[in-house]
């Protein structure tokens, strides 16, 4: 079974997700950072692969995606760097990125590369629900990868039980209309709009990201849905991080509130 | 064989294989929004009818196509211009952004927000933001609101608000980006006026519609003028191909009249400072559609050169990648310093000083090859007076 389906069989509250870009801050940190996530209890990881035109991202995740790309990063470099790491970590692997880079890498040898290395699903934003249904679905099938869709304030119920109908794994719910790293805090707003996403009754579990930083907004986040991500908080604390290792794990689990 | 719809938009929004919506679910319900909505408000009568009002009144259309006699004598064929340059704000770019300031107010919206490279799509939005009392902000590259100066006061005039888009490149595409993640940030109560062919469906579509006026004129002008609707060739600049697609939108099917497209050469394609996207780029993703981009092995966006900023674009609008593809259009990289010439010789020859983008298409006479008895119509899609400071220093 898939690492993230067996993730949200086992556990159905407080999954903590935690995004990172690959090659930040140093071109060799992406797999000390990993270990240092599953050794710390993260639940999920999403690693970014960088990207020169991130528009879903604010300046926090921007800046890493340049740094990690003028450090020499690409979407073959991760993967050798991922390559035979999966025996020594528990921890479901997911890819965010942009679909430019895994189009020219070619849909196929990406997805066959995700397998061999363990990666288990993709976040694409930039990935139309209906280009994926029509030709990409059965290739991701094929390799056992599954694709993350995405859901935010504006998306209208019908839409959202079509996503849910074609998702496996989760849904990621984006808690509010902006980039990351825009907005800090959960308003009685969104919580509104947690709860009528909650009404509807998916058969798929959610995750909440965007704005989600710390435990508060981390336990908040968490009674609304399966659990939350954090992205550019923790893009923040490698960014300051004097011992990767050590300050990853404090992170960690004061998020976690342990 | 030849229908009428092989060369322009499919009704998923493609041209060929190129076009599309590939866009973050953040964007979805705006862009869906515009989708299900601009081809009945852009048919309807009184939209038409105000459209073709301020076409006429504010922007001084139809503009003049022009037979420039001592242009037709150096070589040796009958040119015409298309006289985009006497739209009001000295560009093309204002056909778009009344039409586009016209659908978002029909939309509810009360906010705009653009790109600019040039400053001419920005000042062409700032215009009509503030002739129908719309609140606009421009996002524009760092390096360009430097070399661009003019045209940053002006669009202040006018009362816009121009950000600085600090990011990658520091230039057009990343302007694009930043106002793209505006849009994201503010979904409800702002319209985007993307200033090109470019964008997810149905900006490529709309955009070209609003500036297919430009062909619609010169068939008519030339019909006047010469006895027949079609010349041999129609020669345009492209960036991201707004004026080029004005320019061909009435030609596409017929056969008879050779398109052509003039990209940026920059320093000369294999010089690594180029922005000729065809000749340099392979197909893939920006900006919210599948097209032909210059781009690194591992799919990263290259930073394009070019002396005119409204041509320093890495990719092109979909319809001309499908255009190229099919080999309906002959494309050619024109360098800096061959544009530079073609802008003083059309000064000294003709008394009109071109837009150095413009100045691309110019150049390309150069090439073309044109024989006595045929006829060009060259899209002179924007005046000089942006550029004087980089032509003298090149006087
Ligand atoms: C005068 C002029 N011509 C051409 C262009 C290029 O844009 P497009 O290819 O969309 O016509 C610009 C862009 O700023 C311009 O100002």
């Amino acid at each position: 079974m898939n690492r993230i389906t067996q993730l949200f069989e086992q556990k159905k509250n407080n999954v903590l997700n935690i995004y990172f870009t690959a090659g930040y801050p140093q071109l060799n940190d992406t797999t000390t950072i990993l270990k240092a996530l599953d050794e710390s209890g993260a639940d999920l990881v999403e690693i970014g692969m960088p990207y020169s035109d991130p528009i879903a991202d604010g300046e926090t995740i921007q800046h890493a995606n340049q740094v990690a790309l003028d450090n020499g990063m690409s979407v073959k470099l991760l993967f050798e760097q991922l390559a035979g790491i999966r025996p020594a970590i528990k921890v479901p692997i997911l890819l965010m990125g942009y679909i430019n880079p895994v189009l020219q890498f070619g849909i196929e040898e990406f997805c066959k590369k995700c397998q061999e290395v363990g990666v288990d699903g993709l976040i694409l934003p930039d990935l139309p629900a209906d280009v994926f249904e029509e030709n990409y679905k059965v290739i991701f099938e094929k390799y056992g990868i599954l694709n993350i869709f995405l859901i935010t304030p504006q998306t209208s119920e019908t839409r959202i039980s079509h996503i849910d109908a074609i998702s496996e794994g989760f849904i990621y719910m984006v808690s509010s209309a902006s980039i990351t790293g825009a907005k800090s805090g959960i308003s009685d707003e969104q919580e509104a709009y947690f709860s009528r996403i909650n009404a509807m009754s998916l058969k798929n579990p959610r995750l909440i990201g965007f704005g989600i930083s710390d435990n508060a907004t981390f336990t908040k986040a968490s009674s609304h849905a399966a659990g939350a991500i954090i992205g550019s908080a923790f893009i923040k604390v490698v960014t300051e991080a004097k011992d990767l290792s050590a300050d990853i794990n404090a992170f960690v689990k004061s998020v976690k509130g342990e | 064989m030849t229908t009428a719809q092989q060369y322009n938009v499919n009704e998923k929004g493609y041209y060929g294989e190129f076009g599309g919506a590939f866009i973050p679910e953040m964007l979805y319900p705006n862009v869906e929004e515009l989708k299900n909505n601009y081809l009945s408000i852009i048919n309807d009568p009184a939209f038409k009818a105000e459209f073709d009002a301020l076409l006429k009144d504010y922007v001084g259309r139809p503009t003049p196509l022009f037979l420039a006699e001592r242009l037709s004598e150096k070589y040796n064929t009958t040119i015409y211009l298309k006289r985009e340059d006497l739209c009001h704000t000295g560009a093309h770019k204002v056909n778009n952004t009344i039409g586009q300031a016209l659908l978002a107010k029909r939309l509810g919206k009360r906010r705009i927000v653009a790109e600019t490279g040039a400053g001419q799509h920005g000042v062409a939005t700032a215009t009509v933001c503030a002739l129908m009392g719309l609140e606009c902000i421009v996002y524009m590259g760092e390096i360009d609101i430097e070399r661009q100066a003019p045209n940053v006061a002006r669009m202040k005039m006018l009362g816009a608000e121009v950000r600085a888009a600090k990011s990658g490149s520091k230039t057009l595409k990343d302007a694009t980006n930043d106002a793209m993640r505006h849009w994201i940030n503010n979904p409800v109560d702002t319209h985007y006026i993307i200033g090109s062919v470019v964008g997810p469906h149905p900006y490529p579509d709309m955009v070209a519609r609003f500036q297919s006026i430009i062909s619609e004129e010169i068939k008519w002008q030339l019909q006047e003028k010469t006895g027949t609707t079609n010349p041999d060739y129609v020669i345009a600049c492209v960036g991201g191909g707004s004026n080029a697609a004005g320019a061909f939108y009435h030609f596409l099917d017929d056969a008879q009249t050779q398109l052509v497209a003039a990209e940026a050469g920059g320093h000369g394609i294999s010089s690594g400072f180029s922005a000729a996207t065809t000749f340099l780029g392979k197909p893939g993703v920006l900006h919210g559609s599948r097209s032909i981009l210059m781009q690194t092995e591992d799919g990263q966006v290259v930073e394009p050169h070019s002396i005119s900023a409204g041509l320093d674009y890495p990719g092109i609008g979909p319809m001309h990648a499908h255009l190229f593809d099919t080999k309906r259009a002959k494309f050619f990289a024109i360098t800096d310093e061959a544009a530079l010439k073609a802008g003083f010789q059309l000064s000294k020859l003709e008394g009109i000083i071109p837009a150095l983008e413009s100045a691309h298409a110019l150049a390309a006479l150069e090439e073309l090859g044109a024989q006595p008895n045929e006829t060009v119509v060259v899209n002179l899609s924007g005046r000089g007076d942006k550029d004087l400071a980089t032509y003298m220093k090149h006087l």
